[in-house]
């Protein structure tokens, strides 16, 4: 008997996402469908995407994405389903708009600042340098005595 | 047995069981004494260091011993605790179970929230004893120093966790038995995933106490970038060891091959990591050039402060994750405080006393010192791309009110693009000589290895019509960086034949050929990736018992699918051959497991491993037609991600055995390792 309900546990347990009935049989369909999976986050999960989530809400939507791909639609068109619905918390990737600006030019405007500084900073020390290096007399002075 | 044995026996299992409580009893009060200790090794040679009493200062060594005692004896009861499944025990209920493998209970003292603070401040006590022990010929003051900051971090941890996460909470009613651990934790590479993240977080903590012992003292000069360097890089290969045993977990437990997936959590590790590998490559300036003194201070106040965020994202649950096993706001305020305590009053002093610390010698726009610049600068800000992106989700929530999300394809987009420029100045930047430098002359011996990279990169390109960028990108950098490293190493041997120098090589400092290494490590990890990325095939399909299918060459056969009784879960397996050209492959047994104690279910994917490709094997649901749902993944080049960390850890550690090193680290020239000197 024990056995048995363990069994039944077993089967009723869903272990892995997309099952092959949910998929497209065009693969080139399939395909896209399979990239927009990874691009659309699962909102009953915790930072995962539909593509591997296990849960029933992300079944669902796997089935919705490709219905509309089945049906014609963009991929644009239906991250913006998802996204009138679900608001932009359903996207993987933050719309590059508005105050999501900042997040994008963030890393690229820390990179100018600090090679800016980084290179300020040792044309800086060089000038410097260059005050302390020999004058042409002082120079000429070293030759002779040099030579000597 | 006579009948008035009874209550002789009971008293005896009484005692027993006293006996067994004592311990777990010990354990709690070594803890308070530790937390004790820590106080007074916080205080005295600090006030010892600035008015030169040599007792004061003296006491550290003691204290700093003590500690590692006292908290070894409570992490060992806690332990035992588990081992012996003490069921009085609140932590050992909820994470514990009679049934379980040994192994795993002992694993399961850390993989929990209030365990894993003992054992972090138990590895912040070895470092600190061990800073007592090799650091015999610091200055008096300067350790007496070190230790003392070493101390008050330890002081901040006791504190937190004898106030919200003492581990040795009774209960009044135990249990007959545990509640286990969470089934997908159950794992020999996750086991020593976190004691060896641990191990480089608190590694970190003593960059940090070195730092603001050194701004207390206004010195810092090049043995202090010496003595600070070893404790760098140990905490540096630890991480590296960590983070590649988490992404490998990942990769063959979670069931589809990620290997990395931009969680807040992995960024918390990944994040000290890039600082740590900064504050490596800028303390060699201050050792070798006496410049750059207060950037590298401050990148050791942030390589642990990162340190400390990383805990604190861990622990608060602020970011959900899957990782989040303790979601309690008082925790993340406390763990908050410390954060702001530390990083604040250390960037207060750095700012105070960093104007001080004037660079002694000057370099040009085109030299070694600049190479190194710029590595910082990319690592700097790769590391500030991710911080900034792991948090944006919750800026964004509280200042601009929206809710949305930052997943893989933000940081991939974001963070890569920092590591290509990396990985293409490395090759130069290593061989250009210190001061001035002419880039186009000391680059010249890699003309060869250049031309070897874009022929890699035309030759991945023309393999397949359709190859997407990424991988002849991977090629070109993998073979630029190793080709480049090799290079370096050989232009060490100087002049002469080919002979002489090879022989040379062996006799080249420890340094050498570990900065060798890891670089080489960082080439092979970048082609693993692209490659990986780009040529990974998947297949999803419904497979009849006894039926054979085709996935890029290979061919698949189903020959059986059974249920089987594992010693603490139930299993499906499916029997799977695997075959090319009509020769065998391999015979992959793909499970799927329910933990009936947890009532978790988990998939154990089948891999096998080769040096070009992992055959991935994933047994799904059972269809209604009776077939099975079964996935097959083919990854090219996998292993070389790991394999490329491996060799970055052991460059990390050949160069820490380094003569040089150990003469920083302590241990006097030419005696037996480990022997204190003087």
């Amino acid at each position: 008997m024990k056995r048995l309900i363990l069994l039944l546990m077993l089967l009723a347990a869903p272990v892995w996402a997309l099952d092959p009935s949910e998929m497209l049989s065009d693969p080139t369909l399939e395909k896209r469908a399979r990239a927009l999976d990874f691009e659309i986050r699962c909102v009953k999960c915790q930072s995962e995407a539909i593509a591997s989530s296990n849960a029933d809400w992300a079944k669902d939507a796997r089935r919705a994405v490709r219905e509309m791909i089945g049906a014609g639609s963009s991929d644009a068109e239906v991250k913006a389903f998802f996204v009138q619905r679900y608001g932009e918390v359903v996207l993987m990737e933050p719309n590059a708009s508005g105050a999501n600006l900042l997040l994008w030019l963030a890393g690229p405007a820390m990179l100018i600042a600090g090679l800016g500084i980084g290179g300020f900073y040792i044309r800086r020390r060089n000038a410097a340098v260059s005050d302390t290096e020999l004058s042409a007399d002082e120079e000429a002075q070293l030759a002779e005595i040099l030579k000597k | 047995m006579r009948p008035h044995d009874g209550p002789v026996l009971i008293g005896l299992m009484g005692a027993v069981h006293y006996h067994r409580r004592m311990i777990v009893e010990l354990g709690h009060f070594a803890l308070i004494l530790a937390a004790f200790v820590a106080c007074v090794q916080m205080t005295m040679p600090l006030i010892g260091a600035h008015y030169r009493w040599a007792g004061w200062m003296a006491m550290a060594r003691p204290a700093a011993v003590a500690q590692v005692l006292l908290v070894s004896f409570s992490f060992g009861a806690l332990t035992y605790a588990f081992v012996t499944s003490d069921f009085s025990l609140r932590l050992v209920v909820l994470n514990s179970h009679t049934l379980k493998p040994m192994l795993y209970k002992v694993s399961g003292v850390w993989g929990n929230h209030e365990g894993s603070l003992l054992l972090w401040v138990l590895i912040l006590a070895l470092f600190g004893g061990a800073a007592a022990v090799f650091g015999q010929n610091l200055p008096a003051t300067l350790r007496a120093r070190v230790l003392a900051v070493q101390a008050s971090v330890s002081v901040a941890f006791y504190a937190f966790i004898l106030v919200t996460s003492n581990p040795f909470m009774r209960l009044a009613n135990p249990p007959m038995n545990g509640e286990d651990l969470n089934p997908l934790l159950q794992d020999p590479g996750l086991a020593f995933h976190p004691p060896f993240l641990y191990l480089g977080y608190v590694g970190l903590s003593m960059a940090f106490s070195f730092a603001v012992a050194a701004l207390i003292e206004g010195r810092v000069d090049a043995a202090w970038a010496r003595w600070v360097r070893p404790w760098t890089l140990a905490a540096w290969v630890f991480l590296t060891i960590g983070i590649a045993l988490g992404s490998w977990w990942a990769y063959y437990e979670l069931g589809w091959g990620g290997f990395w997936f931009w969680d807040p959590v992995e960024n918390a590790s990944f994040m000290p990591w890039l600082l740590a590998a900064a504050l490596l490559h800028s303390a060699i300036v201050v050792e070798k050039r006496e410049a750059l003194k207060s950037w590298t201070i401050l990148l050791a106040i942030l390589a642990f402060g990162f340190s400390l965020i990383g805990t604190f994202i861990v622990r608060s649950g602020v970011l959900t994750s899957v990782h989040a096993f303790a979601n309690d706001p008082e925790r993340g305020l406390l763990i908050l405080i410390i954060l702001a305590v530390f990083v604040g009053g250390a960037l207060t002093l750095f700012a105070a006393r960093a104007g001080t610390m004037e660079a002694r010698n000057v370099f040009a726009l085109a030299s070694r010192e600049s190479a190194l610049v710029a590595n910082n600068i990319l690592l700097a800000v790769s590391c500030f791309v991710v911080f900034f992106g792991t948090l944006w989700p919750l800026v964004a929530e509280m200042l601009f009110d929206r809710q949305l999300s930052v997943g893989p394809p933000f940081f991939d987009a974001a963070f890569t693009p920092f590591m290509v420029a990396l990985a293409a100045i490395m090759p130069i930047g290593a061989l250009l000589p210190w001061k001035r430098a002419r880039i186009g002359r000391a680059a010249q011996p890699l003309a060869g290895v250049l031309a070897l990279s874009i022929a890699a990169g035309a030759l991945t390109m023309s393999i397949a019509s359709d190859t997407p960028i990424l991988a002849p990108l991977g090629a070109v950098l993998g073979t630029w960086v190793v080709g480049g490293a090799i290079v370096d190493l050989f232009g060490r041997t100087g002049r002469g034949p080919i002979g002489a120098r090879l022989a040379r090589l062996t006799r080249l400092p420890g340094a050498d050929w570990g900065k060798t290494l890891a670089h080489c490590g960082l080439g092979i990890t970048t082609f693993g990736i692209a490659a990986l990325l780009a040529w990974q095939v998947e297949d999803i399909r419904v497979a009849q018992i006894g039926e054979s299918y085709d996935v890029a060459g290979y061919t698949v056969a189903l020959n059986d699918v059974r249920n089987l009784e594992g010693p603490n879960y139930v299993s499906t397996m499916a029997f799977i051959e695997v075959s090319k050209d009509e020769r065998f492959v391999a015979n992959l047994t793909p499970e799927k497991r329910v933990y009936p104690v947890a009532g978790m279910p988990t998939t154990e994917a089948a891999i096998q491993n080769g040096v070009f490709r992992d055959l991935y094997l994933v047994i799904g649901d059972p269809q209604a037609n009776g077939g099975w749902a079964i996935r097959t993944y083919i990854k090219p080049f996998a292993n070389w991600i790991w394999a490329g960390c491996i060799i970055m850890a052991l460059g990390g550690t050949v160069s820490l055995f380094d003569r040089r090193m150990r003469i920083a680290a302590g241990v006097k020239t030419g005696a037996a390792r480990g022997v204190p000197a003087e």
